[in-house]
């Protein structure tokens, strides 16, 4: 394989990391403040994905349908977090899992009632189509580019946010110490709202930036809020570098996985059986990953101790 | 008797008559219902061990069904297309014969489950719910990736596989056969709640510290309780393959892992019968509802919102009130 | 002179900057018991459960009638004759009281729970879950859910598990807590007979029960032994009354 293949699949596979990031940094967040595991964060990644459609569609402009993603997921996940979420906290976590397996019921039925079965289409802006010259002649679509930008920058945003701010005093008191921030002076309802309504931000964003390059359909949020929990398992619950390391390995070892497996079993097999059984080592090899770091941090790469 | 052994007596009695009314009745389609409700059920005992008494929330038993299932599927399409499974270093051929299709379901879901046991149980919490649903899409990403049994589009089998002495095409023969076996194994599951094993599990569930200060290991409790409750799981797949003369892929989804806990909770979390009072629900709402609204599983969910948010003992809970220590 | 049943030697653990052990030695001989006495953030907890094995000491061994122990897990530590007791009841609370002993005489009979069988219906186990009971005085809650005993009653029954697994040494953590006067007195009675069977490792804040029972006394402060020795050295010894003795009273 050459060289520069390789270098656009590891872009790839950065691109694939960052995007998994902003769903991971959610779900790590509202983790480590709440203490509650959220199968619904995939819905939110469809509601921004679907918002954006939808307003791309009215509007024509790119950027309206990501701002319309932010605010709807934001706005869904405030909605949820009031009426449903914040029964849950001081449930145990079998409650936490059902009722937000209910809600994804609710999410991916209500959206297949709003917009029917069929995937709709988000056009990637014209400002960002086409491709683009790298040094060392690489040519890469320059839309993906910009969604590692975009993820690279909320990533500095969200560690700027955490280490500076009082939101991010607050949420970090959270983590460590719920007395504490009632004895600040914090409304911790409204914390736990926020950082919620943050979180599905995030997702949301994700959900609308991603659209762009594949489908947007009902079902879509739940594959990648299964790999946001692999990242989790692998960074260390509650840990936002932890999920940025996380989310990096998974989507770096995917995709090259899926590019490099074949090719080396190609070098013993027949091609065609090379290809079948390199692509289905291939869509193992995140979870084996995964098994090899429990075995030897079970824990996680950057979680404290349980 | 309890009344809660009241309840589960008119459970078990209730998918009794159900098909066998139907039977008379000529209406073979709710035979098929009632099997389905038979197998469902079965695979929600099976998660039941791990959830129920170990406290374990797997959400990734869809695996076992899938195993279970595959087990059918790749012995059964070797039988009719008479090509053998492997002939070195030792010959086998494919089967249609429920009991040996049984027998490898069980034992390759216990394989598996003891693998993933071994690995997702060094953790706990989240952690563990986490892992079970990775390890779940796993399984469901080979499926579709690996094309020598069907891959994305799964395999059939033309003709229901047999058990010596009785016509499983017959609907109703096939449903005593699920019906026997969903008997056995709440009787197993009624068993081992009572045996030294369960209740060392339970104080597990409750109390990791004193399990271990008594000298026994929680870990060892819970990988053993987590491979039966592979196991029983992975022979509702096979038979639940046998009901659609089909597999796929989709045997080992996520949403079909967190319907199987559905059932659980449905019926009552920790209620020997509440995954057949669970299951029962399910399909009734699944065939009423769905008949009635495309979008049925919006009124599921938000059924099952209810149940959690504020009935929390599901069905047999409100029927039976407080669960009153055992013992 | 004999082998110590228990001993531990030159433990240390810390926990960042904070050294919650700083190379404590003690040991505990056949037929006594040795109370462990100090202000609240002493490192006693720290202390046990590097004993009974939930925490890993960073230096130092434990070892239990001359065997090496540090390695092993708690589980493995109470299958070699470490019975615990807590100060905060590790207990099943969903079980009644019968069910919580039976687990003990099922952990001491060793191998694996049987699938099978029934285990209130086993006449060995109950035997010896009933004799447990008998003997702190639980025999009437048998069938009692463990929610609804009293503080004091959680530790008798903490007490009665520990009893079940017949072990070489007991550890207990503050058995008198939340007892009462009279509970007090009668659990001070218990254990004073309890050290033949075997020697206690005695935590305790219960002045009056160390004094009454103990036969040696080690005082713990920022996780070292400033004082060790039989009750009418500790009550004389002048470092321990500035330390401890004299906050106290």
């Amino acid at each position: 394989m050459s060289t520069l293949l390789l270098a656009e699949q590891i872009l790839n596979g950065l691109q694939f990391g960052v995007m998994l990031f902003l769903m991971a940094a959610g779900l790590t967040l509202v983790f480590g403040v709440m203490g509650l595991i959220n199968l619904a964060h995939g819905s939110l990644y469809m509601v921004g994905a679907f918002a954006a459609a939808a307003v791309a569609g009215w509007s024509g402009s790119f950027l309206l349908a990501l701002v319309a993603a932010l605010s709807a997921a934001a706005a869904a996940g405030a909605l949820v977090e009031v009426l449903v979420i914040r029964r849950l906290y001081a449930r145990d976590h079998l409650d936490q899992v059902l009722a937000t397996f209910a809600l994804i019921l609710i999410f991916s039925e209500g959206t297949r009632w709003l917009f029917g079965s069929f995937p709709l289409f988000l056009d990637i802006p014209d400002a960002l189509s086409g491709p683009i010259s790298l040094p060392g002649g690489i040519q890469y679509p320059l839309y993906r580019l910009a969604l590692i930008g975009i993820g690279l920058a909320v990533a500095l945003g969200l560690f700027l946010l955490i280490s500076r701010t009082r939101l991010g005093i607050q949420i970090r008191a959270g983590e460590n110490d719920r007395e504490m921030i009632a004895a600040l002076g914090v409304d911790i309802s409204r914390l736990y709202t926020v950082v919620f309504a943050l979180g599905a931000a995030l997702a949301g964003l994700a959900g609308a930036l991603v659209g762009a390059i594949q489908s947007v359909q009902v079902g879509m949020g739940e594959p990648v809020l299964i790999l946001a929990f692999v990242v989790i398992v692998i960074g260390g619950i509650g840990s936002i570098k932890g999920a940025l390391i996380g989310a990096l390995l998974v989507g770096m070892t995917d995709t090259l996985g899926g590019v490099l497996l074949p090719e080396f079993f190609k070098l013993f097999m027949e091609t065609s059986a090379a290809t079948s059984s390199g692509s289905a080592l291939a869509s193992m090899l995140i979870y084996i990953l995964m098994a090899l770091v429990l075995f030897w941090r079970p824990q996680g790469l950057f979680g404290g101790a349980q | 008797m309890s009344r809660e052994s009241l309840i589960n007596a008119g459970l078990i009695g209730g998918l009794l008559a159900v098909p066998l009314a139907a039977l008379f009745l000529d209406a073979p389609f709710t035979i098929t219902l009632a099997t389905k409700v038979a197998i469902l059920a079965l695979a929600g005992v099976g998660l039941n061990i791990a959830l129920g008494l170990g406290g374990l929330v797997s959400l990734g038993h869809a695996v076992f069904f899938g195993i279970g299932g595959y087990a059918m599927g790749i012995l059964a399409s070797h039988a009719q297309s008479f090509s053998p499974l492997m002939e070195w270093p030792l010959l086998i051929e494919g089967t249609k014969s429920m009991p040996v299709i049984w027998l490898l379901a069980v034992v390759a879901s216990a394989f598996v489950a003891l693998a993933i046991g071994a690995i997702s149980l060094r953790t706990s919490g989240v952690y563990f719910i986490m892992i079970t649903l990775a390890f779940g899409q796993m399984f469901y990403y080979f499926a579709i990736s690996w094309p020598a049994y069907g891959g994305e589009d799964g395999l059939s089998i033309y003709v229901r596989n047999g058990f010596p002495g009785l016509n499983t095409l017959a609907p109703i023969q096939f449903f005593a056969i699920c019906f026997v076996i969903l008997l056995a194994a709440l009787w197993f599951n009624a068993r081992l709640a009572k045996s030294p094993f369960g209740l060392a599990l339970n104080a597990a569930r409750q109390s990791a510290v004193r399990v271990e200060t008594v000298g026994l290991s929680p870990f060892r409790l819970r990988l053993l309780a987590f491979v039966i409750s592979g196991a029983i799981t992975g022979l509702a797949g096979a038979l639940f393959a046998d009901l659609n003369r089909f597999v796929s892929p989709t045997m080992f989804s996520w949403q079909l892992s967190g319907e199987i806990m559905v059932f659980i909770i449905l019926g009552g979390v920790g209620r020997l019968c509440g995954p057949l009072a669970g299951a029962a629900l399910f399909i009734t709402l699944e065939h009423f509802l769905g008949g009635l609204s495309e979008f049925w599983l919006i009124y599921l969910g938000a059924l099952l919102l209810i149940v959690v948010l504020f009935a929390r003992g599901g069905i047999i809970g409100l029927l039976a009130g407080r669960k009153v220590a055992h013992g | 002179m004999a082998e110590p049943v228990l001993e531990t030697r030159g433990l240390c653990k810390s926990f960042g900057a904070l050294k919650a052990s700083d190379g404590i030695s003690l040991d505990l001989r056949a037929g006594e018991i040795h109370a462990i006495i100090g202000p609240n953030g002493a490192g006693k907890s720290t202390l046990i459960a590097q004993i009974c094995g939930g925490l890993r000491p960073d230096a130092g061994s434990v070892h239990l009638m001359g065997r090496d122990v540090t390695a092993l897990s708690t589980a493995a530590r109470a299958g070699a004759g470490i019975a615990r007791t807590f100060q905060i009841s590790a207990l099943a609370m969903e079980d009644t009281v019968l069910q919580n002993v039976l687990l003990g005489a099922l952990g001491a009979r060793g191998g694996r729970p049987g699938l099978f069988g029934s285990a209130l219906g086993d006449k060995t186990l109950r035997g010896i879950a009933e004799e447990a009971l008998e003997r702190v005085g639980l025999a009437d809650h048998a069938g009692t859910p463990t929610t609804e005993l009293s503080h004091g009653q959680r530790r008798q029954l903490e007490v009665a598990v520990a009893l079940t697994l017949k072990p070489k040494a007991f550890v207990m953590d503050e058995p008198m807590a939340g007892l009462g006067t009279s509970g007090s007195e009668r659990m001070t009675r218990f254990l004073d007979t309890l050290r033949a069977e075997a020697p206690i490792l005695l935590v305790e804040h219960d002045m009056d029960a160390v004094f009454a029972l103990a036969d040696r006394v080690s005082v713990l402060v920022y996780g070292q032994i400033i004082a060790s020795g039989t009750v009418a050295d500790i009550r004389s010894d002048a470092a321990v009354r500035e330390a401890y003795l004299g906050d106290a009273e």
